[in-house]
């Protein structure tokens, strides 16, 4: 049996590791795999604690963090495909316009 | 060590290990590939903590769905302007303060956390281990959770309707 701490330690590692990439990439692409990143150690930590205290419903948010993620990369991907059109680029430096 | 650590200790360190490389590749299909190993180790970390049905659905909907979806995007969009970065930049300053900060608040908490047991008692329905992990997921989901899940099926309808007008080509007769 692997004590709480080992899960929640490696869910704060992975979601610094998210944290740094977010910040220090420049393209727009890794920066949303990054936001996966940190969604994913989030859902580590709620799965970890709803084994813990031995309550389902933790489970359920993670199943509805899943679902807000998939419609997150659908609506981002195609915002990151329509700017790369108008740019030729996918450097978020370059984005500083609203409109495409 | 039983069994049960040697097998977290290597799927936690291939997870580590995948998301420095995420973030570390210049190719952003080096970084999705790492990604997807990161993602299955999480679903197997996920089989360790008795919920299988998450398991699976973070294999079909993060491997299958999304990180297709970017090799798409990525496929999509140039390669050469894609990984022509530089792998520092000035923002790696930024990145290891904000991170070192993170960092310390999660140790802080964790190492306090361990010795209180200030959690107040949660009432909800327990997780059963000698029944079916998806069986009783179904049953909350449509019994407790019924609204909620109706609202994210709408969610959904509206982040597709949002991505295709997004991503449609503009037409000439448009303007």
């Amino acid at each position: 049996m692997v004590p709480l701490n080992y899960f929640l330690i490696l869910a704060a590692i992975l979601f610094c590791l998210g944290v740094i990439g977010f910040v220090m990439k420049r393209n727009l692409i890794t920066m949303f795999m990054s936001i996966e990143l940190m969604l994913n150690s989030v859902n580590l930590t709620f799965v970890a604690f709803s084994r813990h205290i031995n309550v389902l419903s933790g489970q359920i948010f993670v199943f509805f963090v899943m679902v807000i993620a998939a419609a997150e990369a659908a609506v981002g991907l195609a915002i990151i495909v329509a700017f790369y059109r108008n740019r030729e680029s996918l450097n978020v430096d370059e984005v500083d316009r609203m409109k495409l | 060590m039983t069994f049960d650590q040697i097998l977290f200790y290597c799927l936690a360190a291939i997870a580590i290990i995948s998301a420095l490389m995420v973030i570390t590749r210049r190719n952003p299909v080096h970084s999705a590939m790492f990604l997807i190993t990161t993602l299955f180790s999480v679903a197997g970390i996920y089989l360790q903590l008795h919920a299988e049905f998450l398991a699976a659905v973070q294999v079909i909907v993060y491997v299958g769905g999304i990180m297709v979806l970017f090799l798409f995007v990525i496929m999509l969009v140039n390669l050469e302007v894609v990984s022509t970065e530089r792998r520092f930049n000035k923002q790696w300053i930024i990145a290891l303060i904000a991170s070192a900060v993170l960092l310390v608040e999660f140790g802080y908490v964790i190492v306090r956390g361990g010795k209180s047991s200030l959690l107040p008692p949660v009432t909800g329905p327990a997780q059963d281990l000698t029944r079916k992990n998806s069986e009783q997921i179904g049953l909350m989901l449509y019994q407790n959770y019924m609204l909620p899940f109706e609202i994210a099926s709408l969610l959904l309808l509206v982040a597709i309707i949002g991505a295709v007008i997004l991503a449609k080509r503009r037409l000439a007769s448009d303007k």
